[in-house]
């Protein structure tokens, strides 16, 4: 066991845990923030991509012990005010979510995306999302969604966290 | 119909906000009070007789609770068509990764352990892997490789089900036949093939089980929630499990993380198994895969083989035809049957045959039995005909483009099963927009150049086919669907129905059919959780079947409750939702509650006979003419889309949003279908059943897809809709593998077609690889009949 200090979107938190348990079991079982979801536990479908220092992870990948100290963002955190963030918006509003249970990581790696290219050609969308499976969509709306997210009043300082 | 078109708009989908947040709860996000979580112990073998289980000393037992196939306090079988399918394996096992005894601890953590401490010896019995090694056993007499004997619901040994379906009587058909191949300038012989694919949902199956018991310890209710699409097929599983009348055995549906046919059957194995652990322990019970479980024990698609005999005239004309269908339909029967059922109607295409004889069966194999997946048997059968067109036009002498409008059903024609089209259907009209759209003409003259100086050989291909909508026959009328919709005193109304969202957007198109019929705004509309003690059987959300039926349910019951208003609380012929609220109130007020329940109708009268196959398949036919454009790299063998077209008359398109989405969807499984997911197998078990090597398209690997919809509004959906969710699944693959031929000369005839399966055939001929086609080069004297085969 090890005592690990994180911050969660925004929160900070002191938890003892197991060194080596998932930090995806961290978030869902001692944070009880069930926003994050486990695809495949192994590192393929991004289905549990967190930001951790900004970073996209995949949160099933990274032992508790490596996040400590770390400052972490999951999907609860990217609402503004229990507003709707624009990206979560235009996913919304352009069918980027279908059975949802990708959209936590797939807003998650846009987030990080758009942080990185605020105006994003088709194919930086391609490759930024290549780490996000997504059964359902075909990808279309989701890159629909990403585009109208880039134009939208995009703030590129949220979701860093 | 109401000034205000809520249909055809595209509202924002019903629980879209609560995803996009993440808040929407899936299985695994659920916890009981004092819920315990189980595992399965599955057998290691593909065939056998359990000879002993025994428990290892190093897992202290008394923690656990431990069921077998005794425990069971009904009938040992999960119920599909039939009950040859047992809950645990009690003697003997017929696939690997079959369910022996499941276990049940508080921490979900100590089972790891436990499962691997349960060690079962078996007495090995050989097996059969494939259609081939099924149908030699029967052919050879081979009683040791008899693997299923036959069942209560028919079947024979090794056979699940075999269907003989004629384009007319019988016996003018084989005549007719026999006089066609006789007088053919050409016969064209093919056979063609596809793999099992795997739903990969990205939500695992997973379920939560409760159970009460009475002071003699007898189960009195069950009650699971979970992950599925039909909560009432799973009512039905666990009545017998547990003998118990239904209104005891309580389903609710959880949001739900894909499914595409993959929680149609699976989940009343998977939730009988949980509500049996909850009975034994006496606490809730989770049982929810990981992937490498879900990927090796739960079902795929049916792998296939499809062999056609065509006999042609010289100037393009189908003479007649015989098709052979096979699938493998796994160790036990499930839904084997209807999938044949779907796959054998769909064979045909959307073509005019004069004479036509398709003979299909559903082999038994030790695998893990195959089940639904978003196409249901139709995507195999297509995949072999709209390959097979692209050869006989090939043999003809004709484009593939030519050959198809030769031989198009149109409007007032006959299907191969004797249905009269009596809706408009334009399939040249289709075949003409789609070309066009996609550019396909300018592009095959231009590849053809830039292919002679390059390695990277480009190309086009098309398919042209059709999807009923609906279950097959007198499906629906079996199904006998009932929706209610209620008004409660607060003057909203809300659908009670059994269908489930899983993504395609069931709960935001049923809120718009009701809004619109009930001139209220969508906001105003809302649907209830699947419960089973609250909503009544509208039939599984499966076949394309939401929209069209279930919605027209919906159209109806809003129908009802306005005429109720008007006639009962004075509810103005044109009302404003003020007026509609007032006046709901009134009546609750008045009555008590009210509630507007109809049962299903056919729209139009139905024939179906079920012995011959013939008849009205089903009550609407999609139509669509799917364009791709690919690229063959010689160097890596690497193939890749690199544009597609899908255009589609699915009659009138409800929510546009949504169904690009579902189209966008469907054609990017059917790439995966096609050149990406290959399902390895030893000994009928899947050998790569992880994430990383059984690989889908990601959003790097697919080309922008382009979604076109003509729309011409039919009688039998609400506000003019037919179905639409299947439809993209069966294009595709025989689309790609028709431009892959274009590109390259070759011909491949089995999907999944990965690099590897390019290199070897590449391989073989490297010097000839600018050439024609292998197979047909100097074969093909057109002025005399020729027999081609594949
Ligand atoms: S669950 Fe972590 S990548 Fe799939
Ligand atoms: S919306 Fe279902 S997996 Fe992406």
């Amino acid at each position: 066991m090890s005592d690990i200090r994180i911050t969660i979107n925004g929160q900070a938190r002191s938890l003892n845990v197991p060194s080596m348990k998932r930090l995806l079991d961290v978030i869902r079982e001692d944070l009880q923030l069930t926003g994050t979801k486990e695809g495949c536990g192994e590192g393929e479908c991004g289905a549990c991509a967190v930001l951790m220092n900004g970073e996209l992870v995949n949160s099933c990948l990274v032992p508790a012990l490596q996040a400590n100290g770390a400052s972490v963002c999951t999907i609860e955190g990217v609402a503004i005010d229990g507003r709707l963030h624009p990206v979560q918006q235009c996913f919304l509003e352009n069918g980027g979510a279908q059975c949802g249970i990708c959209t936590p990581g797939m807003i998650l790696a846009t987030q990080h995306l758009l942080n990185k290219y605020p105006r994003p050609t088709y194919e930086q969308i391609q490759e930024g999302l290549a780490g996000n499976l997504c059964r359902c969509t075909g990808y279309m709306r989701i890159f629909e969604s990403v585009c109208k997210a880039a134009e939208a009043d995009y703030l590129p300082d949220r979701g860093k966290a | 119909m109401p000034e205000n078109s809520i249909l055809g708009s595209s509202p924002l989908r019903k629980e879209g906000r609560a995803k996009v947040l993440g808040e929407a709860k899936y299985v695994d996000d659920l916890s009981l009070p004092g819920m315990w979580f189980g595992a399965t112990v599955r057998s290691t073998i593909a065939r056998g007789k359990i000879r002993k289980i025994t428990f290892s000393q190093d897992v202290n037992w008394s923690e656990y609770a431990i069921v077998t196939a005794s425990d069971v306090p009904g009938e040992n079988t999960i119920v599909h068509l039939t009950r040859d399918h047992p809950c645990l394996a009690a003697e003997q096992v017929n696939h690997p990764e079959e369910p022996i005894l499941l276990l049940a601890h508080p921490d979900k953590k100590a089972l790891l352990a436990a499962t691997a401490g349960v060690h079962i010896d078996y007495e090995e019995l050989p097996g059969v892997f494939t259609i081939e090694e099924s149908e030699a056993a029967v052919e050879n007499g081979d009683t040791e490789r008899i693997i299923w004997p036959g069942s209560d619901a028919g079947g024979t040994a090794n056979c699940f089900k075999q269907y003989l379906m004629y384009s007319a009587d019988a016996k003018d058909t084989e005549q007719g036949l026999a006089l066609a191949f006789e007088n053919a300038d050409y016969i064209v012989q093919g056979e063609y093939s596809t793999g099992a694919q795997e739903q990969l949902y990205i939500e695992n199956n997973g379920v939560i089980a409760e159970c009460n018991k009475d002071a003699d310890g007898r189960v009195t209710d069950v009650c699971v929630r979970g992950s599925m699409q039909c909560p009432y097929y799973l009512v039905h599983a666990l009545t017998l499990v547990f003998g118990l009348p239904e209104e005891k055995c309580r389903v609710i549906q959880t949001e739900t993380g894909g499914a595409f046919g993959g929680k149609e059957d699976f989940p009343s194995v998977i939730g009988s198994h949980a509500a049996l652990l909850a009975m034994k322990c006496g606490h809730p019970v989770k049982i929810t895969y990981d992937r490498a479980e879900d990927m090796a024990a739960t079902t795929k698609r049916h792998p296939s083989r499809t062999r056609h005999r065509t006999a042609v005239s010289k100037d393009g004309k189908l003479l007649g035809g015989t098709i052979e269908f096979a699938i493998d339909g796994g160790a036990y029967a499930t839904l084997s049957p209807v999938v044949l059922s779907r796959g054998t109607i769909h064979a045909p295409g959307p073509y005019k045959w004069p004479y036509l004889r398709v003979r299909a069966k559903a082999m038994a194999t030790n695998v893990p039995p195959h089940g639904a997946f978003r196409g249901f048997g139709a995507p195999q059968s297509l995949f072999a005909l709209e390959r097979h067109m692209d050869k006989v036009a090939k043999v003809v002498g004709l484009t593939p483009e030519e050959l198809r409008r030769r031989n198009f059903l149109s409007t007032g024609d006959c299907t191969a099963t004797g249905q009269p089209l009596n809706d408009p259907v334009d399939m040249q009209k289709l075949l003409t927009r789609a070309l066009e759209e996609h550019g396909y003409h300018e592009k095959l003259k231009r590849f053809a150049e830039e292919n002679k100086h390059s390695s990277i050989k480009r190309g086009v291909g098309f398919a042209t086919f059709m999807h009923g909508a609906g279950f097959t026959g007198s499906g629906e009328r079996r199904l006998n669907s009932l929706v209610h919709v209620e008004v409660n005193a607060d003057g909203r109304p809300n659908l009670l129905v059994s269908s489930t969202e899983f993504g395609q957007g069931t709960n935001t198109i049923l809120c718009q059919v009701a809004a619109q019929a009930l001139s209220l705004p969508y906001e105003n509309i809302s649907i209830a959780q699947p419960d089973t003690r609250v909503v009544p059987n509208s039939g599984p959300t499966v076949a394309s079947r939401t929209a069209m039926i279930v919605g027209k349910l919906v159209e109806r019951a809003c129908k009802k409750l306005l005429t109720t208003l008007q006639d009962y609380a004075s509810l103005p012929p044109q009302h404003t939702p003020g007026e509609f609220r007032k006046a709901a109130g009134f009546y609750v007020a008045e009555h008590g509650s009210l509630r507007s329940s109809v049962r299903y109708e056919p729209v139009k009268p139905i024939f179906w006979d079920d012995e011959l196959y013939r008849g009205d398949a089903y009550p609407a036919y999609a139509w669509a003419v799917y364009v791709a454009e690919v690229a063959v790299d010689l160097n890596t063998y690497m193939a890749t889309v690199t544009r597609f077209d899908a255009l589609q008359e699915v009659g009138k398109v409800m929510h546009p949003v949504l169904a690009k989405g579902q189209v966008e969807g469907g054609v990017a499984q059917g790439i995966g279908y096609a050149l990406y997911e290959k399902c390895v197998w030893k000994n009928g078990r899947m050998l790569n059943n992880q994430m990383t090597n059984y690989i889908m398209p990601t959003s790097a690997d697919l080309p922008p897809i382009h979604v076109h919809f003509e729309e011409v509004p039919s009688a039998h959906g609400p506000g003019g809709a037919k179905g639409i969710g299947e439809l993209p699944m069966d294009g595709p693959a025989p689309a790609i593998l028709n431009a892959i031929e274009n590109a390259t000369g070759v011909a491949f005839h089995s999907i999944p077609l990965l690099p590897e399966d390019l290199f070897e055939r590449f391989a073989s001929f490297t010097e000839r690889a600018h050439g024609g086609s292998e197979e047909l080069d100097g074969s093909i004297d057109r002025d005399t009949r020729t027999e081609v085969d594949a």
